[in-house]
């Protein structure tokens, strides 16, 4: 099977430091691939090559078996893969209608959107109160909510919601369920399982064990800026995993990735 | 740790059905003080609009109808509206947490260009204008340029850049005035923003009138078009905005060049309000600039505050400077009046945004 999302050999150093050594990287259709490895190991810089956030030294990146050359988020955008960044990416004195529709607002029809420009915000509201309920995100009170009045976990709701409104082929989750209590986490567990239903792949990136053996398919383990080995959740305990990713065990040969 | 998580994940399964009311809070008692916070959190141009308001009131009381009258008011309009058209320019780059210090020469240039063009080479009035008009823009997407793409602070680049075209203006036009005169016989399109509007004791030139548009059409634009919220999201946090799908650099370029435009428009509207073309006009719209869109409630770290309260803030100037010297006071007193509404200006918007609701 063609993974849907491929990278091959990337390389990314800031100065002296090498975040990505060679590293290769798959993601079937479908699945959800989890991305684990320890603190520094490289794991957002291989989630920021593959969205368009940071561009590679060298390497290359295939959607669909089609090489792609991201120079900004825009264009992975474009290309209908979303990012959850671990920093959330919004505008905190902006309202949460407008985050969500940063970058792709909706005009009103007619004279109004086509010549005056004017948004429509009474459709946008609905959509992102929508996306919201989906989520089970009721207890944010007003839409019209500047972001920097939400918790933490509200705040990282909103931009799951977001991801996954506008998500068509990737959706690449970094952190997730890092900020958020015990019910949103499990909200946004099964939010990605909805996802992964309506047939969207999911690139999960996290340090919670026990959320990544439960919803992942196979597990990509990161490790000093290169793909260490790919296992699947079945096969393994959750301290092997630790143990291959802090390198205090050597990785199974037939999972090691060539 | 691995054994036992994996059997502990029913505790979770309850909590899985999504609750349908909208959760509410009882508020409670925040007070009169509380209940106002929040207030002015929601809508910040309150503040000046307050403050205008006030010092209104205040100066009728103390000069009656030498002050409370049509045409003392409109007087006040007449005297910010170059301040206030720059103001806008200045507050659109502040919104996206620059600073524009060369807002004031771009002003002057293109009044000279407007001018020079017309007298020194004959072009057709309308064309010079409308060359003025493209070297406001030029120079503001040059400095435009040099924010977004070479990344360069914007308090340096439009430091060098007032500097760079006060200097222009000055070897170009030899320092030379254009009379009054000669504009009214040969090209009295250069002062259409003089032309006034009576209305019973009011007197409204065009150039209060283009104000007042300008203003009304920044503040639809910036709240109601996706553009609008760029700026916004821009001057909030660059990165966020970035990632979540703005193109950071193109919003950037086109706030200062239409800051440049816009201040182009304002040097046309000078030559109405002197008469004449003069390259040592206007050295102070800079100061007076940041002056307003500070009494304004526009947050110098971008991202917050709206264009009216730059109107207003203005306008409070206005009001202060014309209040005063009806009362004979010294000058200075409106200095030292305005240096602490600036302070006390600040100090509400910390104040303010301390009130996360």
């Amino acid at each position: 099977m063609e993974p849907i999302l491929k990278a091959r050999n990337l390389v990314k150093r800031y100065g002296k430091v090498t975040a990505l050594d060679h590293c290769d990287f798959d993601l079937m259709p479908g699945e959800i691939l989890a991305v684990i490895g320890d603190n520094g190991a490289g794991k957002s810089s291989l989630i920021k090559a593959v969205s368009g956030a940071v561009i590679p030294d060298e390497g290359e990146v295939f959607l669909e078996g089609r090489k792609v050359h991201f120079t900004s988020p825009i264009d992975a955008r474009h290309e209908g893969i979303e990012t959850v960044y671990q920093t959330l990416a919004m505008s905190p004195a902006l309202s949460i209608a407008d985050n969500m529709f940063m970058g792709r607002e909706i005009r009103k029809p007619g004279f109004r959107g086509k010549w005056l420009r004017q948004l429509d915000r009474a459709e946008m509201e609905r959509i992102a109160r929508d996306k919201l309920s989906e989520l089970g995100l009721m207890t944010i009170q007003n839409i019209n909510q500047a972001v920097e009045t939400l918790s933490g976990g509200q705040r990282q709701g909103v931009a799951v919601a977001r991801a996954a409104a506008f998500g068509s082929k990737v959706i690449i989750l970094d952190e997730p369920t890092a900020a958020l209590g015990v019910k949103e986490s499990r909200r946004v567990l099964e939010l990605i399982l909805d996802v992964k239903s309506r047939g969207i792949p999911i690139i999960l990136i996290s340090h919670n064990m026990p959320h990544v053996f439960e919803v992942a398919d196979r597990i990509h383990v990161h490790r000093l800026g290169k793909r260490l080995c790919v296992i699947d959740p079945k096969d393994y305990t959750m301290s092997d995993a630790v143990a291959f990713m802090t390198g205090a065990k050597e990785p199974p040969a037939q999972d090691v990735a060539a | 740790m691995s054994e036992t998580a994996g059997n502990s994940q029913g505790y979770e399964t309850d909590v899985s059905k999504p609750p349908e009311a909208v959760a509410e809070f009882d508020d409670p008692h925040r007070g009169v003080i509380g209940t106002v916070q929040h207030m002015l959190h929601v809508n910040p141009s309150l503040v000046p609009l307050i403050v205008l308001i006030a010092s209104i009131a205040i100066f009728g009381l103390l000069l009656g109808t030498k002050f409370f009258s049509p045409f003392a008011l409109t007087l006040i309009l007449q005297q910010v509206q170059i301040v206030g058209i720059v103001a806008a320019a200045q507050s659109l780059v502040i919104l996206t947490a620059g600073i524009d210090l060369s807002v004031g020469a771009i002003m002057v240039m293109s009044s000279v260009v407007m001018g020079q063009f017309t007298f020194r080479y004959g072009i057709p009035v309308e064309v010079s204008v409308a060359c003025g008009l493209l070297c406001g823009t030029l120079i503001g997407f040059l400095n435009g340029w040099l924010v977004a793409r070479v990344k360069l602070p914007p308090f340096i680049v439009t430091l060098g850049m007032w500097q760079i075209v006060l200097a222009t203006n000055f070897l170009y036009s030899a320092n030379e005035t254009i009379r009054s005169q000669d504009i009214e016989a040969n090209a009295p399109l250069l002062q259409v923003f003089g032309n006034t509007i009576q209305l019973g004791g009011a007197r409204l030139t065009f150039g209060v009138v283009f104000m007042l548009a300008l203003v009304f059409v920044l503040a639809y634009a910036l709240k109601h078009t996706a553009w609008g919220r760029h700026v916004y999201a821009v001057g909030d946090d660059p990165e966020a905005a970035e990632l979540s799908g703005v193109n950071v650099k193109r919003t950037l370029i086109s706030v200062y060049a239409l800051a440049g435009l816009i201040c182009a428009f304002a040097g046309w509207a000078l030559i109405g309000r002197i008469g004449s073309v003069s390259p040592t006009s206007g050295q102070l719209a800079n100061i007076e600039s940041i002056t307003a869109v500070v009494i304004g409630g526009i947050s110098l770290f971008g991202g917050r505050g709206s264009i009216m309260g730059t109107l207003f803030g203005a306008l409070i100037v206005g009001v202060f400077t014309l209040g005063l010297r009806l009362m004979g006071a010294d000058a200075q007193w409106t200095y030292l009046l305005i240096g602490v509404l600036i302070i006390a200006a600040v100090g509400v918007d910390q104040w303010i945004r301390k009130v996360s609701v």
